[in-house]
């Protein structure tokens, strides 16, 4: 083992020395784990080609990671109507793509077309859309654009923080008037990015930004050898960190390791619903039971989950949005306690019975489900024990299934063919990124996809709500309603939340600058801010 | 080599006794979670530490060990019974001979590994941990008769054109009355040694399918899935008792190497 070790230690090695005899002394390292499938800012779908394009596109506005605030990017001011239908932008004068090529008005208007054309398919289409209908885009001046929805359109404003404006022509490496414009791209070793020499933004003492020259982005794909690329000092960021490896940069570079506390993220567990083939009808019974579900939440400690699955850094969760997301969180929401005594009561209550450390429901069948979760994730590995173990103490059996992640989706979206199912999630922001899975005819609506009507009194009210939620234009409007989204799913856990992990990531201490954020890209967000010592 | 071969025998029957007396040896139920205690360092309390939610590393590895110690010579059995069967089968019926090779080419082509993670998504959820690990081993079981089948096939085709073959068939000796008593002696030594091949590659194969997270089901321990507590090699590093699976594997698989290259049964020389 020793010996890998060492041959491995010594390939990382072999293949960082290439870069850093010839590497700028100004150049951002960071990493990504694979190659991004397209440079056409247009065309993003995964997280890859995201990294790029944050880093390179010119936005018209831009959310502040750290206050959550909107500022202004390429766009000076903006208006945005009352009724989220209207918004419109007064452009910097005497913007220039980073090839030269000047921006105007001109230029937003054809991305929008762009952007929203079915033909060109981008996958951030429908969020420009408004339902099927298009906006309607009016240039008044070179530096003043208007756009009119026919419909409110929730978030309006904000989802300009993802409009990448586009040159007239779209090279192979496209010209951008983002901070930095692609320069290299070596498939399957690096992207190198230039600075921008025409990007507006200045600090106070006058200086153009970004103060980096360059920011060379590897592609690798283990994170091991991220990990040893950064305690070697050859990365200057790690955007991922789990637990063990915060604990090792902890030790190896103290100050590095940061912790931002919970992150967006959430690992639970849900029963299927669904009135499926294979699920008896006593078992769904069961599940479909609010009482059985709640005594199943209170007998899980997840106190437990957080402290030996992610050696402390996580937090018990307390609903279906992270106290990360602080906007859209409701803060009268608090993670449920542990409590198998109570527990073993409500299940009484609701006619099962303990006899000789077994739970049977009140036909007789004695209570037993699989959970099903997907091979090779340590962290879930670990759970599943941990929570098959606390139910056990109710009387319940629990079989751990793990399947490979293609068959796991196959069962919980298309075959129906399952019990309950332990997850986690990447959220969004937004409530909106996460709308088919509240509304009942969702087909993400995880515990019963695509239903009907809504098999339950508190579904159609939820189904209400998310009514209001996505097509008003009052933020708070929106709020209130997703508030008592979040009080129904505590209520009712039809999904049962366990935990937020902690963000955790790593970012040398020789860069200076970095403002690490809950809200992706976490660590890089303010790119053109970053300084290297 | 004779001490050599008494030290793999004491080895494998102390192994073997391990595994027997595995709840008589075992300080801790196998998935009893000490929550106070995770990932703790081998000491008084565990003598090979505990794992990372807590759970009795060495108790785990005896109970493991019964898993993948029983299971892997028994699936090999199945293998050998059922090739010695396919070729027989292929003996007696000339005119299917062609088909029978076709379809052993096949199968030895197919990528076994993906028909596992695909029998393995079919199986019902509802499965518990003990039918699994019966269910793969089973199917290891039975799809590896090909190898073997291979093997005695060719011995038969070099049984049948020897002088004595002829001579007994001549003599008018019934089809059944050959193979049993004169054909059989002749591969019995090949079919042991076939059994020997397959039974580390068993123990091999479920340890790679645990890893994939398809062997054996939690909580319940198998050599395959304590191995992959293996795959984070800075932990490894920090941690070397954890390796005492892999070394308790390698001990094993030695001691059957060692077995394997001894001489050379009478029945083997024509």
């Amino acid at each position: 083992m020793r010996l890998i070790l060492a041959a491995l230690a010594l390939t990382s090695l072999a293949c960082q020395s290439v870069p850093k005899s010839g590497a700028p002394a100004n150049e951002l390292r960071i990493s990504i784990a694979g190659d991004p499938k397209t440079f056409d800012p247009l065309q993003v779908a995964e997280n890859h080609s995201e990294t790029v394009r944050y880093l390179t596109a010119g936005v018209l506005v831009r959310v502040n990671r750290a206050t959550g605030a909107l500022e202004p990017e390429l766009a000076e001011s903006w208006k945005l109507s009352d009724d989220s239908r209207f918004i419109s932008f007064h452009l910097r004068p005497g913007l220039k793509f980073s090839d030269g090529s000047p921006l105007d008005a001109n230029d937003v208007a054809r991305t929008l077309s762009r952007l929203v054309d079915p033909k060109e398919a981008s996958p951030d289409g429908d969020k420009f859309r408004s339902g099927e209908a298009n906006p309607s885009v009016t240039v008044t001046s070179p530096l003043d654009i208007s756009i009119v929805y026919a419909d409110p359109k929730p978030g309006l404003d904000r989802l300009f923080d993802t409009f990448p404006v586009t040159p007239r022509v779209l090279a192979k490496l496209p010209a951008s008037a983002g901070p930095f414009f692609i320069a290299e791209y070596h498939p399957g070793e690096y992207v190198r990015l230039a600075r921008n020499p025409n990007y507006w933004k200045h600090d106070s003492s006058g200086k153009q930004l970004p103060y980096l020259d360059s920011v060379r982005i590897d592609i690798q794909q283990n994170h091991d050898i991220e990990l040893e690329r950064f305690l070697h000092g050859e990365q200057h960021m790690v955007e991922h960190l789990d637990p063990a490896a915060f604990d090792r940069v902890e030790k190896a570079m103290p100050g590095a390791a940061r912790s931002l506390g919970p992150s967006l993220n959430s690992d639970f567990m849900w029963f299927n619903q669904a009135p499926a083939r294979t699920l008896p009808e006593w078992k769904r019974k069961w599940f479909t039971s609010a009482a059985f579900r709640h005594a199943v939440s209170l007998a899980i400690n997840r106190a437990d989950i957080a402290r030996i699955v992610y050696l402390g850094r996580a937090h018990p969760a307390a609903g279906p949005i992270s106290p990360a997301n602080k906007f859209w969180f409701n803060a009268s929401l608090q993670p449920l306690p542990f409590d198998p005594g109570a527990a073993a009561k409500d299940l009484t209550g609701d006619g099962f019975i303990l006899r000789d450390g077994i739970l049977y429901d009140r036909a007789g069948h004695r209570v037993e489900f699989s959970l099903i979760t997907n091979a090779g994730n340590a962290v879930r590995e670990h759970m599943a024990p941990l929570i098959q173990a606390d139910l056990a103490k109710l009387g319940i059996k629990v079989n751990i299934v793990t399947l490979d992640f293609g068959s796991l989706i196959d069962r919980i979206t298309k075959t129906l063919d399952y019990e309950a199912v332990l997850l986690g999630l990447n959220l969004e922001i937004d409530p909106l990124e996460v709308m088919n899975v509240w509304e009942s005819s969702g087909p993400e609506h995880a515990w019963w996809p695509n239903e009907k009507t809504p098999a339950t009194p508190w579904e159609a009210r939820i189904d209400e709500l998310e009514k209001i939620q996505a097509s008003s234009g009052s933020r708070d409007v929106r709020k209130k309603a997703f508030d008592e989204v979040q009080r129904i799913a505590a209520e009712q856990e039809p999904i049962v939340y366990l935990v937020n992990p902690d963000y955790l990531c790593a970012i040398a201490p020789n860069l200076k600058g970095a403002r690490p954020s809950v809200a992706p890209p976490q660590v890089w967000w303010n790119v053109e801010w970053l300084r290297l010592e | 080599m004779k001490t050599f071969r008494a030290a793999a025998v004491l080895i494998l029957v102390v192994v073997c006794l391990g595994a027997l007396f595995a709840p008589a040896l075992a300080p801790f139920p196998y998935d009893r979670q000490f929550r106070d205690a995770p990932a703790a360092p081998p000491g008084g309390r565990f003598l090979l530490g505990a794992d990372d939610i807590g759970r009795d590393r060495f108790s785990r590895l005896l109970y493991a060990t019964r898993t993948s110690i029983v299971l892997a010579p028994a699936a090999a059995a199945v293998s050998v019974i059922l090739a010695l069967l396919v070729a027989a089968f292929s003996a007696s019926v000339k005119p299917l001979r062609p088909v029978i090779s076709v379809f052993t080419t096949i199968c030895l082509a197919l990528p076994w590994i993906f028909l596992f993670i695909i029998l393995r998504a079919e199986l019902p959820v509802d499965t518990g941990p003990v039918i699994t690990v019966l269910l793969t081993f089973g199917l290891m079981g039975v799809a590896g008769w090909v190898w073997p089948a291979r093997v005695f096939s060719a011995s038969i085709v070099r049984m049948e054109r020897s002088g004595w073959m002829l001579q007994s068939r001549a003599a008018g000796i019934p089809g059944w009355r050959i193979a049993l008593v004169h054909a059989w002696p002749h591969l019995r030594a090949t079919a042991i040694a076939q059994f020997r091949v397959l039974v580390p590659a068993y123990i091999l194969a479920e340890a790679s399918l645990g890893l994939l997270g398809l062997g054996v089901a939690e909580p319940l321990p198998s050599w395959g899935n304590l191995l992959g507590d293996l795959t984070r090699p800075d932990l490894v590093r920090a941690n070397p008792w954890t390796l005492a699976p892999l070394i308790l594997l390698m001990i094993v698989m030695i001691s059957l190497e060692v077995l394997q290259t001894g001489p050379i049964p009478a029945g083997e020389i024509d």
